[in-house]
C-alpha cells in the first residue's frame, strides 16, 4: 500500500504548461492552497480548494496517478475519520479528513509536475537558503543540493523497497500475518536491508560527487537558468492575495465549519 | 538468457507468485499460481535474488540461513541440522556466527544461497549467480548446480554470463523484449548468429572457433570444451593415419 501512495509523488517528465511553470510561482500557489486550509475548517472552501485543482492535473496530465495516490490513501483518511468521530462532530470529522486529502493533493500536484532539476535551480535562488548553507556546511548551495538529492532519491528507494519486500516473501516471509506486534516485527527484514543499502549508497555517492570536483566554486552556473514569465506572475499575484485574504478574513472573522 | 529488460526477471517472478500472471495461466506442479500464496509456493520454488543486499538482515550467518526454515514452519531441531548441512555444503561452516555484513561480495552471495537451498526447494531459481564471483566460485557453482540437478532437483538459471552456460550445455530459452525468441539445447542456441545478436549476447569462444573452422569438415554447434577436445582429438587421429599412409 505505502509503495502505490509515493507514486503520486514522484516527477513525471512531461512537458505541459503546468510543468513549465516557475517552481517558485508553483510553490507559492501550493502555500497559498495550505494556508487557508489550515486556517479554515469550512467544508466548501476545503472542497472548493480541491476540485480548483483538478483542471490543473488534467492540464498536467497527471489526473490518473492522482487518483491512484488517493485511492493509497483511502486507509490513512479513513483512519483520520474514524478517530475524528469518535472525538467530535460529524462536520469537523468530514473536514479534517478532507484536510489530509487536500494535503496529500497539494503536495502531489508539485512533486508530479516539478523536476527535481527545477527545483534545485530554485531554491538555490533563494538567498536565506544560500546564506543559511555556508553558515552551517560551508557552502552556498550545498543544502539546496542535499535536498534534490533526497527527492530524487525517493523513486530508487521505493525501487529498492519493492526487490527487498520481493526477496524476503521468497523466504517465507508473510507481512500480514500474526498479532499487531508480529506485524510491526515483519518489517524488521525489510527495514534492515533497506536502510543499509540506502547508507551504502550516500557513501557511494559522496566519493562519486568528491571525484567529480563537488561543491565548485562560488558563483556555479547552471545550463538552465529560471526566468518568471507573465503567467507566473499572476500565478504569484493570485496566492499572494489568496494567502493575505486568508489571514484578513482569520483575524477579523470567525468562519464557521459549514 | 536475454537482454536487458527482456523479461527473464519478470519471468522468474512469476514462478513463485511474486507476480500474477494478467493474462493466461501459470501452474507449478498443477497448482494455479493465481491461486496460492507466495509463501506456500516458495516451499516448492526458491528463488535467489541477484543482490544478496536485498535479502541479508540477521546478526549471525546461521540466523540467516534459519529464518526461511522457521517462517515455514519447520521443527527447531530440523532447522539445526538443515542449517548445518546447508552452511557445509556451500564451505560456510566457519562462517556461521559471523555478521553477514562482515562478509565480502562473493561470500555474501553465497550466504544468501544458502538462505534458499536450507528449506530444499524442487525448484532452484537462480538471478545472475555468477556476477562477482570469480573463477573457482563460478567451478563451485557449477558443480553445485550439476550435483542438484543429479539429485532430481530442476534449476533454472537467469544469467548473461555465455561461457558458463556453454560448459554445462543445459535447455536455453532466449528472450528478448518479453517473448521467448528461441529454446533448445546450448550448443545449437548458443551457436547461431542470428539468435545471439538478437538476444544481445556474446557467442562463446569454442562456438567462434568451430564456426572459423567449419570449412574443415567440422560442426558448428559446438560450445563446450569437452565436445570440442573430442572432436579435435578426432580429427588429429584421422590426419596422423592418413599422413602414416601416404608416408
Amino acid at each position: 500500500m505505502s509503495l502505490r501512495v509515493l507514486n503520486g509523488f514522484k516527477f513525471s517528465s512531461l512537458k505541459t504548461p503546468v510543468h513549465r511553470l516557475d517552481p517558485r510561482a508553483k510553490f507559492l500557489l501550493v502555500i497559498g492552497i495550505i494556508v487557508p486550509s489550515l486556517l479554515f475548517t469550512n467544508i466548501y472552501l476545503l472542497a472548493g480548494l480541491l476540485i480548483v485543482q483538478v483542471p490543473l492535473f488534467m492540464v498536467g496530465r497527471v489526473t490518473k496517478r492522482w487518483l491512484q495516490s488517493l485511492r493509497a490513501g483511502l486507509f490513512l483518511s479513513a483512519l483520520i475519520f474514524v478517530v475524528n468521530f469518535f472525538t467530535g462532530p460529524l462536520v469537523n470529522a468530514v473536514a479534517l479528513t478532507l484536510r489530509f486529502l487536500l494535503l496529500m493533493t497539494t503536495f502531489s500536484f508539485f512533486f508530479m509536475t516539478t523536476s527535481p532539476d527545477d527545483l534545485g535551480l530554485a531554491i538555490d535562488k533563494v538567498g536565506f537558503i544560500r546564506w543559511l548553507s555556508r553558515r552551517w556546511l560551508g557552502y552556498p548551495n550545498a543544502l539546496s543540493f542535499t535536498f534534490t538529492t533526497a527527492v530524487r532519491l525517493v523513486p530508487t528507494m521505493a525501487v529498492d523497497a519493492q526487490t527487498v519486500v520481493d526477496a524476503q516473501r521468497s523466504r517465507g516471509l508473510e507481512l500480514d500475518k500474526g498479532n499487531l506486534l508480529k506485524r510491526v516485527r515483519n518489517y524488521i527484514p525489510i527495514l534492515i536491508p533497506l536502510l543499509l543499502i540506502a547508507i551504502r549508497r550516500s557513501l557511494e555517492l559522496a566519493e562519486a560527487l568528491e571525484a567529480r570536483g563537488f561543491p565548485g566554486k562560488e558563483g556555479r552556473t547552471s545550463l538552465f537558468e529560471l526566468r518568471f514569465k507573465p503567467v507566473d506572475y499572476l500565478l504569484l499575484g493570485i496566492s499572494l492575495a489568496g494567502i493575505i485574504l486568508s489571514f484578513w478574513v482569520f483575524l477579523y472573522y470567525r468562519v464557521p465549519t459549514i | 538468457m536475454g537482454e536487458n529488460g527482456a523479461g527473464k526477471t519478470t519471468l522468474a517472478k512469476q514462478l513463485n507468485g511474486l507476480l500474477k500472471p494478467s493474462l493466461g495461466r501459470v501452474t507449478v506442479d498443477g497448482d494455479d499460481t493465481a491461486k496460492k500464496s507466495v509463501a506456500q509456493l516458495s516451499r516448492k520454488v526458491g528463488i535467489v535474488f541477484q543482490n544478496p543486499d536485498h535479502l541479508l538482515f540477521s546478526e549471525t550467518v546461521r540466523e540467516e540461513v534459519g529464518f526461511a526454515l522457521k517462517n515455514f514452519g519447520f521443527e527447531p531441531g530440523v532447522v539445526l541440522k538443515q542449517v548445518e548441512r546447508t552452511l557445509e555444503a556451500l564451505d560456510l561452516a566457519h562462517y556461521a556466527d559471523t555478521s553477514p555484513f562482515l562478509l565480502s561480495g562473493g561470500e555474501r552471495k553465497r550466504v544468501a544461497l544458502a538462505a534458499v537451498l536450507a528449506w530444499q526447494p524442487d525448484y532452484l531459481i537462480l538471478d545472475e549467480p555468477t556476477i562477482g564471483q570469480d573463477y573457482q566460485q563460478k567451478e563451485r557453482l557449477r558443480n553445485f548446480i550439476l550435483q542438484l540437478n543429479s539429485q532430481g532437483k530442476a534449476v533454472v538459471m537467469v544469467t548473461h554470463d555465455v561461457e558458463f552456460v556453454a560448459e554445462c550445455n543445459p535447455k536455453v530459452v532466449l528472450m528478448s523484449k518479453g517473448q521467448i525468441v528461441a529454446q533448445g539445447q546450448a550448443d545449437e542456441v548458443l551457436s547461431d548468429d542470428g539468435l545471439i545478436e538478437k538476444a544481445s549476447l556474446v557467442k562463446p569462444q569454442m562456438a567462434k572457433l568451430f564456426s572459423q573452422l567449419s570449412e574443415y569438415g567440422f560442426p558448428r554447434d559446438v560450445v563446450d570444451v569437452h565436445r570440442a577436445k573430442m572432436l579435435l582429438e578426432e580429427k588429429l587421429t584421422e590426419v596422423r593415419v592418413r599422413v602414416a599412409q601416404s608416408s
